[in-house]
């Protein structure tokens, strides 16, 4: 055996063996797939079709609607194992005293969870019955019972579906909010001109908010859901303007400073960012009070300033895009403008938004960018406090414009023309738009 | 790869920035200079004229030229002696002697008239305004077409927003033309071809447009009558996917501000 002076030596050569051959592993990381979770046992969570309770002509079809957005939603909640459709038992419980929790509970199903009710339209109304059973507790099984009515319409009918998935989702996710009755707001070209857009989390019930009938740009909706701040060009150049959604128009909003756009908001709703010309002519960063006072340029340097994000977990801090050494970079800087940290070592990175907990980045990176290099522009998701980013899209067309859900598990972003949403590890990507140009997306606080 | 890239343009930076150092300098050097003559002028006040006696004042007042057109600018030039104040009709009090540039907008006389303690003394300089315009093309006639084949625009490499050497002569003709057209103003459009990021190219083609506003006041153009909008991405002159496309679309564009 070693005596007790030599041990030292021994362990501290072991870690610099170790660092030399781990540094430039993670330096030449190229795509490794990492993500949150990976180790975690999802739930297994089965859903029954939900009863129809009546022959109403609308009850079938409404149900077809409810049951299919439950599943999705909880199918896209990205904390749940699904069970296949075709391994569910063949029984249809409208009630508590109607489900049989071992067959749900046994092979092939093997449910942990159950998700059952029941349906009905009547007079124009809807009522949904909702329970989550407990599959392996047989003696108290009851989780979840809620009820629901609403309009006999789909609208309604979705709406009904989001909010029990919902409840669902923070009864077995840690308490944290589902996403299902979130929307998110883009930039659409579907009438011929860029007109800000807003759906639902899903992609449905696409509707258009503005009508100016020339470019708006970089909606980002206020945290309480009642302004969207965006950048629209007019006679003089790009400003900040400011859509009411409960006016159902514009309101007044003006920042002083000339070509100013993308605005964002901080968490508490009181200030804004964006980016505006500068003394010089350069784009620079500037903040602004919520309601028109209080400007402060944050940034004084050559070289475009665009794209700020703050912190939402503190807003004392800003993430931004600067091409003070050429190519644009991600930044960080306190939200007086000190504090000046690069996070990006090169190629072109833009579109930066900050983690709703505070700890993550995502933005569009391009590692190989330069005058005739081809490759494509991914999402990227870096630890602030250590720099270590992973490639969250890999290989499928130019990214961009990342934003991430409340619940920190999903992100929205931009794909070739198209919005698509994917958990926040990169799985489970899905297109949400078909028609026209859709870009620029934007989730909303709540 | 990558390093190899970017280090021409980081050292291209540095020597801008020290060229931009040497021009602050000299800058400063000829603002502490002029301040200085300046003050010599002033320090220098006019001997008080000796009057024992009381001889009649004299005046005289001349225009040159003495015919303008509508919208252009004369300079009277007068002198007296023997006076100790004078004033000129519509114009009031003026200086013994001195200068003065004036825009009538018809055909005047100015009269002077000196005051001593020995009389008044008057002279008079006619100034005749012919109200036809002299202007070789008035602005009214300029159309768009023509602006454009004169006013051309200014094209940018990748990613860059400075003002390459084959684009000087460019924005001296720019400005020459602009300079014989006092009259109009101008919208430069800052534009960028369509790789970039949409925000990222709406600060590019800001640069784009103040880089061309800056090259057009250095030649002489007034500030006053240049107004930058960037389009970033947004209006595209051409849209194919190739290098002779996208150096299009790299451009700061002028038109006339209506």
């Amino acid at each position: 055996m070693m005596n007790g002076k030599k041990q030292p030596l021994y362990l501290l050569l072991l870690v610099c063996f170790l660092l030399l051959v781990i540094t430039p592993a993670l330096r030449a990381q190229d795509w490794v797939h990492t993500g949150t979770n990976l180790g975690v046992q999802h739930i297994r969570v089965a859903v029954a079709s939900f009863k129809p309770l009546n022959n109403n002509a609308q009850t079938l079809p409404l149900k077809s609607i409810f049951d299919q957005t439950l599943f999705n939603d909880l199918k896209n909640a990205g904390i749940f194992d699904m069970v296949s459709p075709s391994m569910i038992p063949p029984e249809m419980p409208g009630s508590p005293s109607e489900i049989h929790l071992n067959l749900w509970s046994a092979a092939p199903a093997n449910a942990a969870m159950v998700v059952f009710g029941n349906i009905a339209a009547n007079n124009g109304q809807i009522t949904v019955q909702g329970f989550l059973f407990d599959a392996k507790n047989p003696t108290t099984p009851q989780i979840l019972g809620k009820q629901y009515s609403d309009l006999a319409n789909d609208e309604a009918t979705r709406m009904i579906a989001h909010r029990f998935a919902d409840e669902i989702i923070s009864r077995l996710g840690g308490g944290i909010n589902g996403i299902c009755e979130t929307h998110i707001y883009f930039v659409s070209n579907r009438t011929g001109h860029k007109e800000i857009w807003v759906m639902d989390y899903d992609g449905q019930d696409a509707h258009q908010i503005t009508h100016l009938g020339d470019v708006a740009l970089s909606p980002r909706v206020s945290p309480d859901n009642t302004r969207i701040a965006f950048s629209a060009l007019g006679r003089d150049g790009w400003a900040i303007r400011m859509y009411s959604l409960t006016l159902h128009r514009l309101v007044y909003f003006r920042a002083p400073v000339g070509n100013s756009f993308s605005p964002a908001w901080t968490s508490d709703g009181t200030k804004l960012a964006f980016s505006a010309s500068g003394p010089s002519g350069n784009n620079e960063i500037y903040t602004i009070g919520a309601n028109g006072g209080d400007l402060h340029r944050i940034t004084a340097f050559r070289g475009p300033d665009v794209s700020p994000v703050w912190n939402p977990k503190t807003n004392s801090q800003i993430a931004w895009v600067s091409g003070r050494t050429g190519l644009p970079q991600i930044y960080i800087m306190n939200s007086d403008g000190s504090g000046i940290q690069r996070m990006t070592d090169g190629g072109y990175a833009v579109s930066p938004s900050w983690s709703p907990s505070g700890q993550f980045l995502a933005f569009a990176w391009n590692r190989h960018y330069g005058p005739g290099v081809l490759g494509g522009q991914d999402i990227y998701v870096m630890d602030i406090a250590s720099k270590r980013w992973i490639e969250v899209t890999h290989g499928a067309g130019n990214n961009d414009f990342p934003s991430w859900s409340p619940d920190t598990r999903h992100i929205v972003f931009q794909r070739d023309n198209q919005i698509w949403t994917m958990l926040s590890d990169g799985t489970d990507q899905q297109q949400l738009t078909h028609i026209g140009q859709n870009i620029m997306p934007n989730w909303s606080w709540k | 790869m990558l390093s190899e890239f970017r280090n021409p343009i980081s050292f291209a930076r540095r020597s801008t920035a020290n060229r931009r150092t040497v021009a602050l300098i000299a800058g400063l050097v000829a603002t502490l200079a002029l301040a200085g003559c300046h003050k010599k002028v002033k320090a220098a006040p006019p001997p008080p004229p000796p009057a024992p006696s009381a001889p009649a004042p004299t005046a005289s007042i001349t225009a040159t030229p003495d015919t303008i057109t509508v919208g252009q600018s004369t300079v009277l030039s007068w002198h007296t002696t023997d006076a100790t104040s004078a004033s000129i009709e519509g114009l009031g009090p003026v200086p013994t002697s001195g200068t003065r540039t004036v825009s009538p907008t018809e055909s005047t006389d100015f009269n002077l008239t000196a005051t001593g303690d020995g009389g008044t003394a008057n002279a008079t300089a006619h100034v005749t305004v012919n109200t036809a315009p002299a202007a070789p093309m008035a602005e009214s006639n300029l159309t768009e077409q023509q602006f454009e084949e004169n006013v051309k625009p200014v094209f940018f490499d990748f990613d860059s927003y400075s003002i390459r050497p084959d684009a000087q002569s460019v924005v001296a003709q720019d400005a020459s033309f602009l300079n014989q057209h006092p009259n109009v103003n101008v919208v430069i459009g800052g534009y960028c071809d369509d790789r970039g990021s949409i925000e990222y190219n709406l600060a590019l083609g800001e640069n784009r447009a103040n880089a061309a506003k800056q090259a057009l006041v250095n030649a002489g153009v007034s500030p006053n009558r240049l107004r930058t909008v960037s389009y970033g991405k947004e209006k595209q002159f051409c849209t194919e996917e190739n290098e002779s496309c996208w150096q299009q679309n790299r451009r700061a564009q002028f038109t006339m501000d209506q």
